[in-house]
């Protein structure tokens, strides 16, 4: 079955909102048969809506955090679990179309460590609860008694993580009151972040445990085709500026060489503007070879109605997640008429 | 000239040392010459035509043949030698017994790439062959393998012809008939022909007679 | 040039049909051979394989339960939130067919069906979970089943796959799992297996499948009968290549002087020969993809009754056997030809061009090949002594048989020779003296034939005592009329003193996997009384060993466990961390691939509490009337009780199939050995004509020439075989004092079998007679003129 491995991992790659090569993307892109459509102007139900939505194809709770070490050096660490429905519903044990995927990543300068977890529906190895908040997939978890208070733990074979997550400021809804638009056909879903954790905890690491202190970025997202057809990846930035405002902002690539562009400005205290199609410019600025591919890891990010002419690096260019869906995803320095840190997300470069 | 021997010498080891077969051979062949190499045996005929014919390697002196001396040759080149300018005819005739006759004419022409299927047709009937391509050699009676024997060696167009006793496997009426028809075939074609033979009546059918006794010239 | 040259070197062929034929055939039926033993381990080996994959034997850690044979889904969800990367497998069987669920989300990659047959994706596996099988598992399953079938190939036989779900479901076991694989890497942080799943015991992961171990035993004997067909088969080869250069000496020496260079020349014969090598191999591989494919029902029924393996019924065509059957044929051809092709580049262009006797013993030749018998045959004797290990073991094989096939024709020529100088009459010694000089040229044949009989016999006697030998072990192990399997030890509780008054004797089976003497091992607790005291026959054993052992003072090893780690009588061996008792008895226990020691059963109990015996053998003098009773009156389906009668049979009729097997392998070899002989006697016939036209022309007629032809190829024949069977007798001591213990552990004791060894003397002389009938007619019948011509022809 090793090679069948490979076709059911890319039947998982359609439920991943990220990596998505050429195919995947076209699975995105693909009719929402069945599934709920995300509707403009949407009503959340708190805390209900921080848990599962079955009736949608795809759902994920995606963390990413920069962090220092006790001598300074910039550590990033990431923390996915996606969900995939088959089917728009839920079942009885190993009987559900629900399949989920945790991914997990520590980043140091020098070195990127990640593991994967695969799991199905209704057997409790994995899933989401919304009050209390717990999302798992086998030991790894992300929980708290409230949405604002979260502990998080997640281990590989050669790395772990143990943190703490205090909410500094309100949710961030994205878009449109939280819809999100993702090309100019309509596709959309649901958006809204956490950007202000603070983190404190522990990492980890072959060479043994270091605490960490730093900021994290939680989003929420679920859709049932957020893609259009003809869009062949993306390049998403979380970036927190050192004077407090925030920036969320990604280009879709669309076959054709065009972009479809859109963000969030987040003001220090958490109000936001969306920007629409072409306010936001992402440019890249050099490549790296990353496992035969090359990768763009130096960029140059405008948003002139905000004032930001920046320039983004990664603090490690070979942040690859070979997991059975591949991406680069690793944290990043931000300089030039801002200073900052953030989270860079690459997706469809997996062809080496 | 066409061949040029001087001062061949050839042993072989006996029980008792070394036993010279030729002791200093001077002879030259022009084009067209018939030459009888007479002897008692042992007196060496036969080792000087298969030294000729480099099928066996010289002691001492040389052997100049179309202008190549063939005792510095190796293997390849003796037999390259042997298939485009010397044609040989053997007393027990050496036929290739799986192929037909027609093949057999063919066979040294064709190894030297010089098969004229008109020329070998023509051969085969001034001999008297002409009904007898498609057998086989065991089919033949001992005259009749010598005539294909001579056909293959004359279809080669060879410069040079080595015929080491041709009748001697022949009764006498037929060995007159066979030397006949050789004769005139090789006339016919300019070669020259060199012939070991015991006969003084063959010999003397030649335009030129040498006599060998222990291995020099008389 | 080439051209020239290839058409007269072809020419020969065809003039000379029948030569051609003997080298094909022989290479073809070497090959056919060998490339048929070969497919059928191949087929063999692929079949396990794909079981181990499919059932993750062997590669990974496995977790199972303690006792029963259920795992609480629970427990597996429990692992996974403590951190332990583990896959759940549940299996049982569906009609008789295995019926395996996995989880692809947790499966370790790799797991399952190998080779890429394709068809198995997600969406067959989760939406609509389908079952997959080959061709003949889903067939068996058809209608029985309400899932989709879909056919793949690559999956074991006798074995179906399908998602967890669908698999608990169509057995019954929703909520329950039979196993837990472990992935190979963990997780840095979890929790003690013992603090998460307490009833689990962790399996280690096994270099090699344990199936393929167990079959190493069959697949070796197989493997040594193809390389023995395959070495009657170079002779043949040997022998028509032989004589084929031969004849063409004088064409090659013709060629030569008329231009054509020596390399070219060499370089053309072995063009041919590849190309004839090439050509017999290919048919012979077509021939061994038959012979394989008859065999393998009766192969595949073997291996399964005998290991428990299942062999897919179907052959594949896979290059590992037709390659190897092609190489095999061009190596055979390169072996039997390098001497000819040598002596063509040595051969003076102007020696005699008259054709000598081909292979001619010449004096220097035959002090060689007497001086190399003697060699092989010492350094035989020596392995035999002094040598240790399975290499040395077939190394001994190869030098008997090699040393005694060179000293065949040496042999034959001393009998001969007494027998011409005592012979009386002119005639008669004529007949010796010709005899002789006939050696040289059916030396080879003779010598095939001898390697095939030897085989036949070596090969025979060692699967006839391993079947008195398992006769014997099946009487002393089954001793028990009904064997009785209860579902848990309370209801095994109930039925010992249900049957107690019903029966003589009650044995439980108590066992547990351990370790003894630093290797894997089971330990047995058994019931010492009437049925083990009167029918074990131990190999070695104290006078007073049954007391001994009963009272707990003693154990009994069997021989495997005895023999690996040098323990006899007296020894004492570690059964306990705190326990070591003196070995009292070493019993045979053919077929296993580990070691095992008894002990009494109060010491067993005392040792392993925790182990409840829940099977039993019931000892009575009427086993119809207590099994009625145990299903009527106790309430025992009749899947738990097992007739004694009935275990016996099924092993009996295992042991049939292997002699199927091993049957048509003896009567293959014989038939080419008997070709071999044919072969060479026709070709000779050729050549005879002159040697005998004298013998004709002094007054012999032909057809009194034509029965001294018979008489000689059965006199030959019988020297041949009173040589073959001390040699197949030494064969088969090898194969089971030597191979046997080397490669399993076990020694088999040698039986000998004077009726089977008359037969085949018979067969052999049926073959030789057959062989030389139509030579010895042709010579009869050859006309007058033929005869004539020899001396007419004379020079």
């Amino acid at each position: 079955m090793n090679v069948k491995f490979a076709a059911f991992v890319a039947l998982i790659a359609l439920c991943a909102p990220v990596g998505l090569s050429a195919q995947g993307f076209s699975g995105l892109g693909s009719d929402a048969e069945g599934f709920s459509t995300p509707a403009p102007a949407p009503q959340f139900d708190f805390p209900a809506d921080h848990g599962a939505h079955p009736d949608y194809r795809i759902e994920w709770w995606y963390l990413t955090a920069n962090m220092t070490g006790p001598d300074g050096t910039a550590y990033g660490l990431q923390w996915t679990l996606f969900r995939s429905a088959l089917a728009p519903h839920t079942g009885k044990g190993w009987d559900s179309p629900q399949i989920w995927l945790g991914h997990a990543a520590v980043t140091t300068p020098d070195a990127h460590y990640t593991s994967e977890r695969l799991a199905r529906g209704a057997i409790g190895q994995a899933g989401v609860s919304a009050a209390p908040f717990e999302a798992w997939i086998d030991d790894w978890h992300l929980r708290g008694a409230s949405f604002d208070a979260l502990k998080l733990r997640a281990s590989g074979s050669q790395f772990a993580y143990d943190v703490t997550l205090d909410a500094q400021g309100p949710l961030v809804f994205h878009g449109e009151g939280g819809y999100s638009v993702k090309s100019q056909q309509g596709q959309a879903s649901y958006y809204y972040s956490q950007p202000f954790f603070a983190l404190a905890g522990t990492i980890t690491l072959p060479e043994g445990d270091i605490p960490v202190t730093g900021t994290a970025w939680l989003d929420r997202e679920w859709s049932s085709q957020p893609l259009a057809a003809d869009q062949t990846g993306w390049d998403w930035f979380s970036l927190s500026f050192d004077a407090g405002e925030k920036l969320m902002g990604f280009r879709l690539r669309q076959a054709d060489g065009t972009y479809y562009t859109s963000g969030t400005w987040i003001t220090p205290d958490g109000a936001t503007t969306a920007l629409p199609d072409g306010s936001f410019d992402a440019t890249p600025l050099a490549t790296s070879d990353v496992g035969g591919r090359s990768i763009p890891t130096r960029w140059h990010v405008r948003v002139p109605d905000h004032a930001v002419d920046v320039i983004i690096e990664a603090v490690n260019t070979q942040t690859w997640m070979d997991m059975s869906v591949p991406y680069w995803e690793g944290p990043v320095r931000v300089s030039g008429n801002r200073s900052g840190i953030g989270y860079l997300e690459m997706t469809g470069y997996d062809q080496p | 000239m066409l061949l040029t021997v001087k001062a061949l010498t050839k042993s072989y080891s006996g029980a008792e040392g070394p036993v010279p077969v030729l002791r200093g051979i001077d002879l030259t062949v022009a084009a067209g010459d018939t030459l009888a190499l007479t002897g008692e045996s042992g007196s060496g005929k036969s080792t000087l035509l298969h030294l000729i014919a480099g099928l066996d390697a010289a002691d001492g002196g040389s052997i100049t043949l179309a202008g190549q001396d063939v005792t510095q040759l190796d293997d390849g080149g003796r037999a390259a030698l042997r298939r485009e300018s010397v044609g040989i005819i053997f007393q027990q005739f050496n036929l290739i017994p799986s192929l037909d006759i027609a093949a057999n004419i063919a066979f040294q022409a064709r190894l030297a790439d010089s098969y004229s299927p008109t020329s070998a047709r023509e051969l085969a009937d001034a001999l008297g062959l002409g009904d007898h391509l498609q057998k086989y050699p065991d089919q033949l009676s001992g005259g009749q393998q010598q005539r294909v024997a001579i056909a293959r060696a004359l279809a080669a167009r060879p410069k040079l012809i080595l015929a080491d006793e041709p009748t001697g496997n022949l009764d006498e009426e037929t060995a007159g008939e066979v030397m006949t028809q050789m004769l005139a075939l090789v006339a016919q074609t300019g070669a020259a022909l060199v012939m070991v033979t015991h006969s003084p009546r063959l010999a003397n059918q030649m335009s030129r007679q040498l006599h060998l006794r222990q291995g020099l010239l008389a | 040039m080439t051209a020239a040259g290839l058409s007269a070197l072809w020419s020969h062929w065809r003039r000379n049909p029948l030569q051609l034929f003997t080298l094909i055939a022989g290479l073809a039926l070497a090959t056919a051979l060998w490339s048929g033993v070969q497919a059928v381990n191949a087929e063999a080996r692929a079949s396990y394989d794909a079981a181990a994959a499919t059932l993750g034997e062997g590669q990974y850690d496995q977790l199972l339960p303690e006792t029963g044979n259920q795992i609480p889904q629970e427990t597996f969800i429990a692992l996974r939130r403590a951190g332990w990367l583990v896959s759940p497998v549940v299996e049982g069987k569906l009609v008789s067919v295995q019926l395996l669920g996995i989880d692809p989300l947790t499966a370790p990659n790799g797991l399952g069906p190998v080779g890429d047959g394709g068809g198995m994706s997600l969406p067959d596996f989760l939406e609509n979970p389908a079952v997959f099988a080959n061709e003949d598992t889903a067939a068996k399953l058809r209608g029985i089943i309400d899932a989709p079938l879909v056919i793949e190939p690559a999956i074991a036989p006798n074995t179906a796959i399908t998602d967890i779900y669908q698999a608990q479901r169509l057995l019954n076991a929703t909520g329950t799992l039979s196993r837990l694989i472990v992935a190979r890497n963990q997780p840095v942080a979890q929790k003690p297996l013992g603090v998460v799943a307490p009833d689990l015991v962790r399996r280690a992961a096994q270099g090699g499948s344990d199936v393929a171990r167990l079959t190493d035993s069959f697949h070796l004997n197989l493997t040594a009968f193809g390389l023995l067909s395959f070495a009657v088969g170079v002779f043949i080869v040997h022998g028509a290549i032989g004589l084929a250069f031969e004849q063409r000496r004088a064409m090659v020496r013709t060629l030569r002087a008329l231009g054509m260079p020596l390399r070219r020349l060499v370089v053309l014969m072995a063009a041919e020969l590849l190309l004839l090598a090439l050509a017999g191999g290919g048919i012979g591989v077509c021939l061994g993809y038959i012979v394989a494919a008859s065999l393998l029902p009766d192969v595949a029924a073997t291996l399964k009754g005998l290991y428990g393996a299942q062999v897919s019924g179907t052959l594949q065509l896979r290059p590992s056997w037709w390659l190897s059957g092609l190489a095999i044929s061009v190596l055979g051809t390169a072996i039997a030809a390098t001497g000819a092709l040598v002596s063509v580049a040595r051969m003076p262009l102007l020696a005699s061009a008259q054709p000598r006797a081909w292979a001619n013993a010449r004096g220097a030749m035959r002090r060689i090949q007497m001086l190399a018998s003697l060699l092989l045959l010492v350094l035989a004797g020596v392995l035999a002594l002094f040598g240790d290990g399975l290499i040395m073991g077939f190394g001994l094989l190869a030098c008997l048989l090699i040393g005694a096939a060179l000293a065949l024709p040496l042999f034959l020529d001393a009998v001969l020779s007494v027998a011409q100088s005592w012979a009386k009459g002119v005639t008669a010694q004529w007949f010796w003296a010709d005899t002789r000089q006939q050696l040289s040229g059916l030396s080879l044949a003779l010598m095939a034939l001898l390697l095939a009989m030897a085989a036949n016999v070596g090969v025979s006697t060692m699967v006839s005592s391993f079947r008195l030998t398992f006769t014997g072990f099946l009487d002393q192990r089954l001793a028990s009329e009904l064997y009785i399997e209860t579902d848990s030890p309370r209801q095994a509780a109930a039925l010992e003193r249900f049957v107690e008054p019903l029966t003589s004797e009650i044995l439980p089976l108590l066992s547990i996997d351990t370790k003894l003497a630093d290797m894997p091992a089971e330990l047995y607790g058994a019931r010492i009384g009437a049925t083990y005291r009167d029918n074990w026959d131990l190999l070695a054993a104290t006078p007073d060993v049954w007391d001994r052992i009963a009272a707990g003072e003693a154990v009994l090893a069997n021989e495997q466990l005895a023999r690996r780690a040098d323990l006899w009588i007296g020894d004492t061996l570690q059964i306990a961390p705190d326990v070591a008792l003196p070995i009292a008895g070493v019993f045979g226990d053919y077929g296993n691939p580990i070691g095992q020691a008894i002990v009494a059963e109060p010491l067993f109990t005392a040792l392993h509490p925790q182990v409840r015996a829940t099977r039993f053998g019931l000892r009575t003098d009427d086993p119809a009337a207590l099994r009625t009773a145990l299903m009527d009156d106790f309430g025992l389906s009749a899947q738990s009780i097992t007739d004694q009668a009935q275990i016996k049979a099924f092993s009996l009729g295992v042991f049939e199939r292997t002699f199927t097997v091993t049957a048509a392998l003896n009567v293959l070899t014989l038939s080419v050995a008997g070709f071999a002989i044919f072969m060479s006697l026709l070709t000779l016939a050729g050549m005879r004509v002159p040697q005998l036209a004298p013998a004709w022309a002094l007054g012999l007629t032909r057809r009194r020439l034509g029965q001294l032809e018979l008489i000689r190829a059965v006199i030959l024949a019988i020297l041949t075989a009173t040589l073959a069977l001390p040699l197949g007798l030494a064969l088969a001591w090898v194969l089971l004092a030597v191979v046997n213990v080397e490669a399993f552990g076990w020694r088999l004791p040698m039986y000998v079998f004077p009726r089977d060894y008359a037969v085949l003397g018979l067969f052999a002389l049926v073959a030789a007679v057959l062989a030389a009938a139509w030579p010895a007619r042709r010579l009869a019948r050859v006309p007058p003129a033929e005869l004539l011509k020899v001396f007419a022809n004379e020079r």
